[in-house]
């Protein structure tokens, strides 16, 4: 967290910090990557420290020794890292679109789960079709959600849980956003942050009128939502999910 | 540093190298203005900008992207300081979540301000009376509640438009982040201001506001791009404006139709209100959105 923003305060020197040190990083890696004669200009001046071969780094769905299921690396990670969080949001909405006393917990908003249930299937859906066409061999697995007892059970239940994931899920793709290496990816990602950040002002409001941004999750001093790295992520929604999943290698390049 | 030998060294490995910065307008002017002005101190974080410009497609660099931002976010702040001082707002929840609002655009202001100048930049400007401010209500808004309503609507969802439309000139930096998590706030705001308009939170075809070119894209017919931005004793540059952007009501994402392709079949509904789209910075200031909104002196 010692690069991120949100805990800092409005001393100036202090924020400003880490925002000119990622500039001059910018800036070699923009260079290096221009063409391939860069990059071997870069491994020239590099090569004490490339002595060792390069790693090699988890496919995704392949099993680590604690068992776990890796998302895999570079921006195949994030991808199955999102893929993972989609399955995850579109299970739960569509347990809840399907309860046949909906309407009874949920009023009139059983019809506001319903359409979430769709545009978060589509973007479980949509994140298979990219992986399966860019990386097939390591599209993450179909994942077997799990909820604690109580989760479908009542209107504050099932608020309390859709909140939980709608600001998780837009603190997820806030903290993965810098890791994406592909603009045509981040370019994806943005565009469906910003509709998880509308489900999760909503779900808010409707759990507290007036707390769409509230400070427990928007910063006072900074005006900055929520950002987590994916193994802090992965921490909070693994209790949401059957199988073990290891984010250790997402957005790493090899 | 050697820039030079540098420039030099990237010669040997691309021979366009030279081509590619000459064919970005004023790459090496804007050298010359800066060494004069700032000297070599600024000089690793200038390279970087200078490599940006020349790879990154862009053209733009950091400093640049950040002005740009903090211009709509003093036009949004000056726009709920003129709400506010209305009288328009109702109290109590209405009056408590434009100034939570009004409260975070200020927020934004102060930090992309303080990071334009950590990094050597000059931060656009605005006051009460100068600079960056809010034009006062268009042609055709009632001078209402509702009117001033449906402005916030307009300028908070084209914020969220703004932010996707340049977050690319940042990748893999934490300036990034900070961008993202600007961006998510303001799609927060945006899905509140909806809901006290009776709107869905989302952008939907059947808003009330839906033909408004804040939802579409492109230029006004017969305009021009523009290539840089005066504004609050700043200027800086802009990317060159190319094609119009995706329409919200987009419904083919990274080459796939989200209709037809997926392994369900979807509305176009769902599928347009599934993602948000982005717009450059050209069509954001164009006159027909947050440009036509904002007094820029």
């Amino acid at each position: 967290m010692s690069d991120n923003l949100q805990p800092r305060g409005s001393d100036d020197t202090s924020f400003a910090q880490p925002l000119y040190t990622p500039i001059k990083r910018r800036s070699f890696f923009m260079y290096a990557g221009a063409t391939a004669g860069a990059t071997a200009l870069v491994l020239a001046g590099c090569s004490k420290d490339s002595d060792n071969a390069t790693p090699s780094l988890p496919a995704g769905n392949s099993v680590t020794s604690s068992g776990a299921i890796s998302l895999g690396s570079g921006d195949v990670g994030v991808l199955n890292f999102a893929y993972a969080l989609e399955q995850l949001e579109a299970d739960f909405y569509s347990k809840v679109a399907a309860l046949s006393n909906g309407s009874t917990l949920l009023g009139s908003d059983f019809a506001y789960f319903q359409q979430v249930a769709k545009h978060e299937a589509i973007h479980r859906d949509f994140f298979k079709a990219a992986l399966t066409r860019d990386a097939s061999s390591q599209v993450l697995r179909g994942l077997t959600p799990k909820y604690p007892a109580p989760t479908f059970t009542d209107r504050t239940n099932i608020l309390a849980t859709a909140k939980a994931f709608e600001d998780l899920g837009v603190a997820a793709y806030n903290g993965a956003g810098k890791l994406i290496k592909k603009a045509d990816y981040l370019v994806i990602a943005g565009q469906i942050v910003s509709v998880e950040a509308r489900h999760a002002a909503y779900i808010r409001d409707l759990i507290t009128p007036g707390s769409f941004a509230a400070d427990e999750i928007v910063n006072t001093t900074t005006g900055l939502d929520d950002s987590k790295t994916p193994k802090d992520v992965l921490a909070i929604a693994q209790a949401y999910i059957t199988e073990t999943l290891d984010g250790s290698y997402v957005g790493v390049n090899s | 540093m050697d820039f030079f030998k540098i420039i030099d060294q990237l010669s040997e490995v691309d021979a366009d190298v030279m081509g590619r910065f000459d064919s970005r307008r004023s790459v090496f002017n804007s050298l010359g203005s800066m060494a004069k002005r700032t000297a070599l101190a600024a000089t690793p974080l200038f390279l970087g900008s200078l490599f940006q410009k020349a790879y990154a497609g862009t053209t733009s660099t950091a400093v640049e992207v950040l002005n740009y931002a903090l211009t709509l976010e003093l036009l949004e702040a000056d726009f709920y300081r003129q709400f506010i001082a209305t009288g328009f707002i109702p109290t109590g929840a209405p009056a408590n979540a434009i100034a939570q609002i009004k409260k975070h655009e200020d927020a934004h202001v102060k930090l992309l301000s303080g990071a334009i100048s950590q990094m050597g930049g000059k931060p656009v400007a605005g006051t009460d009376t100068t600079g960056v401010r809010f034009k006062g209500l268009p042609a055709g808004i009632p001078n209402t509640y509702a009117g001033y309503l449906s402005v916030a609507q307009l300028l908070e969802d084209a914020g969220v438009r703004a932010y996707k439309g340049r977050a690319g000139e940042l990748i893999g930096t934490d300036l990034l982040t900070t961008a993202l998590q600007i961006h998510s706030v303001e799609a927060r705001h945006a899905a509140h201001i909806r809901t006290m308009r009776s709107q869905t939170p989302w952008v939907s075809p059947t808003d009330d506001l839906a033909s408004h070119p804040v939802y579409t894209s492109g230029l006004t017919s017969g305009s021009t791009a523009p290539t840089s931005i005066t504004a609050g004793g700043s200027s800086y540059g802009i990317p060159a404006y190319s094609a119009a952007s995706p329409v919200e009501n987009n419904t083919t994402q990274s080459g796939v139709a989200i209709t037809t392709a997926l392994a369900n079949q979807y509305t176009a509904a769902d599928a347009a209100a599934s993602f948000d789209e982005y717009l450059q910075a050209a069509e954001i200031l164009d006159a027909s959105r947050a440009g036509g909104l904002a007094l820029l002196s």
